[in-house]
């Protein structure tokens, strides 16, 4: 049986469900959208990921409607949205404080939006009931917000917000407020809401943890300008600038001069040491200065000189047990700190190096990006 | 402790203005008797409830009653409608103005109450500067007779109390969450209905609490019906205070007083409860 992958981004025919066409917005002097191009599908969870102030809030407000482009295109399924007041649009929205009305019970704040569509009696309360039931919300639908937990009020807010059956749900920071085990297992659960009822999610986060989680494609944003749209593999195995590699998980950044040797083989030179090999589609000129990105997990860490390339020496400057893995400062004879990872696959084993040891770390010639910037 | 509060400041006062309604006028000082000085047991059983058999006898004390509730209820209603928008402008306000803005609204407290109303007999008599600047932009012939009717009260009571009005509502539209529009908004709400489902029943505690801060004080309000009134508007503090002071009467002022207080205290405990009510529901 062959199983067609959700990807309708890569499908040239495929009609987007949002396409922003060179948005730009301006509040004052501030630029907080920069000519932004981007296409979201339908069905597809979509993570809106970057630091504060990087514009991430001010588009999800223009799908709202709470906000409206200076400049550029904005359109809903084919139709252009600019200008729709935010109780027009077949958008809705949950908000990071929840915004939950506190006079309302859980269940007329669930039956709020349906009420003033002017939805027919018995057709509202199937809804809510089928809403408290999808969020395990059942008991409580006749207390007030006050009255429930954290987690609890998280849920209502988002049965309010899915309650109308939009066509695109927008959450902003929906899990911030929660604490970490609790987020976990929320992320998981709208996963499967998002799943269930087949919603197109856009979500706003400054958690790059909680976007891989959750996201089929995530959206990396810094200074109102996207850098890079990708799935979660892509955009961690092959970030396509130094800012993307950095902001999600860690990395090792080696800057150098680099030339060609043979096909898609780059040497770089490193501060003088043995030049390092590393594979790469990008086609650097000779001499041109590269960032190769090494993700922690990808070097090796060995008391004697392995085989093959990319072998340095250094020494240990810190250690930190995180339970699952363990990462290794390696201090290089320039000074630079490389990161090596590795699993703690055993129970019980005798840690072969400690702090000060002489050690050598080496990657393999794919392990590592070459980036131009 | 607050109990102690209670009882000398309310209680106490209370028993002896009852005492004295419960007396007899005299040509005396102090001019009612029987007093402490004819013995507790005599003073006791000389008391009786003939005044308050008296107020309702004489239809000037339930008309002036009633007068006084319909005004005070009148105007409560004004400085609602009035206080209302100004509350939520300055709610709205950007920050840097609020503190400003509250001033100014703080500001004529500053000033005697007194000077503020006669102030305004200046404004409304008929030489007064409203009548002077509407004659010289031409809207008027002659002259309005605003000062001493009762239009002239409900300007002054509303002009007066208009700060305890909108420090409630604003206290209240301001802890107001703007994502709570927002949110009503994005749920299908036009902006006028997101004000009457969202703000004007969470400001609804503000709301009773200004209304009941001016109406209580209203109530009773004497130095604006007498100084702006005139002799057409009848309200209860004016007649409290001729019978005290003209009349010299101080058993039936007191009677007066007894009943206005009964009156007074049925909202008062709706206030009460009100805020308890409140402080449930915030708990």
């Amino acid at each position: 049986m062959v199983e067609t992958v959700f990807e309708p981004w890569s499908d040239p025919n495929a009609d987007p469900l949002i396409s922003f066409k060179n948005v730009t917005k301006f509040f004052g002097d501030f630029v907080a959208i920069d000519d932004l191009t981007l296409d979201i599908f339908e069905r597809e969870f979509f993570a809106l990921l970057g630091p504060s102030g990087c514009g991430k809030t001010t588009m999800m407000r223009m799908l709202a409607g709470f906000e409206n482009p200076t400049s550029g295109s904005m359109s809903l399924s084919g139709h252009d949205i600019a200008g729709i007041p935010p109780n027009k649009r077949a958008v809705n929205m949950m908000f990071q404080s929840y915004a939950l009305f506190p006079h309302l019970s859980v269940w007329e704040n669930i039956a709020f939006g349906l009420r003033r569509d002017g939805v027919a009696k018995d057709v509202l309360h199937t809804r809510v009931e089928e809403m408290l039931k999808l969020t395990r919300l059942e008991k409580f639908g006749r207390r007030k917000p006050h009255q429930i937990s954290g987690g609890q009020r998280q849920r209502v807010a988002l049965a309010r917000s899915l309650a109308k059956a939009p066509k695109l749900l927008l959450l902003d920071e929906p899990l911030g407020a929660l604490d970490k085990k609790l987020r976990q297992e929320t992320q998981f659960e709208l996963m499967d809401i998002q799943e269930q009822t087949g919603t197109t999610f856009v979500i706003v986060t400054h958690d790059q943890e909680e976007a891989m989680t959750v996201a089929s494609r995530v959206a990396v944003m810094d200074e109102g300008r996207i850098i890079q749209v990708a799935t979660p593999e892509k955009i961690y195995e092959g970030p396509n600038s130094v800012y993307v590699a950095d902001f999600i998980g860690d990395v090792n950044i080696l800057t150098g001069p680099v030339k060609a040797v043979g096909a898609d083989t780059y040497l770089l030179d490193f501060d003088g040491m043995e030049p390092m090999t590393a594979a790469s589609d990008r086609t650097f000129a000779e001499g041109a200065t590269a960032h190769l990105a090494i993700r922690p997990e990808k070097i090796g860490i060995h008391v004697e000189r392995p085989e093959g390339p990319n072998s340095v020496q250094g020494k240990v400057l810190d250690i930190a047990y995180l339970g699952n893995l363990s990462t290794y400062h390696v201090q290089l004879p320039n000074g630079q700190i490389i990161k090596a990872q590795t699993a703690n696959t055993r129970r019980v084993s005798r840690r072969a190096f400690t702090w000060e040891d002489p050690v050598w770390v080496s990657w393999s010639a794919t392990a590592g990006v070459l980036l131009d910037r | 402790m607050p109990y102690l509060w209670l009882l000398t400041l309310f209680l106490i006062p209370f028993v002896i203005v009852f005492k004295i309604a419960l007396s007899d006028a005299a040509l005396a000082i102090p001019p009612y008797m029987p007093t402490m000085k004819d013995g507790l047991s005599a003073m006791l059983s000389q008391l009786d409830f003939e005044n308050f058999v008296f107020l309702t006898e004489d239809d000037l004390y339930w008309k002036a009653y009633l007068s006084s509730l319909k005004i005070a209820f009148i105007s409560t209603v004004l400085t609602l409608l009035l206080g209302y928008p100004i509350a939520y402008a300055m709610a709205r306000a950007p920050h840097e103005w609020r503190a400003t803005l509250m001033m100014l609204i703080i500001l004529p407290f500053w000033t005697s109450f007194l000077i503020r109303v006669y102030a305004w007999v200046g404004i409304l008599s008929t030489e007064g500067l409203l009548n002077r600047f509407l004659f010289w932009i031409g809207a008027i012939s002659e002259p309005l007779m605003i000062l001493n009717t009762s239009t002239a009260v409900y300007i002054g009571i509303v002009y007066t109390y208009i700060p305890f009005m909108i420090l409630p509502i604003y206290a209240a539209l301001e802890r107001l969450d703007a994502s709570l529009i927002e949110a009503a908004e994005d749920l299908g709400c036009s902006r006028v209905k997101a004000f009457w489902l969202i703000t004007i029943p969470l400001s609804k505690g503000g709301i009773i609490a200004g209304c009941f801060l001016v109406f209580i004080p209203a109530l009773g309000e004497f130095v604006i019906p007498s100084l702006l009134g005139g002799s057409g508007t009848l309200m209860i503090g004016k007649v409290l205070f001729e019978e005290f002071f003209s009349n010299r009467d101080w058993p039936v002022a007191s009677a007066v007083a007894v009943i206005l207080l009964i009156i007074l205290i049925i909202p008062i405990i709706l206030f009460q409860r009100n805020e308890q009510r409140q402080q449930e529901a915030e708990g």
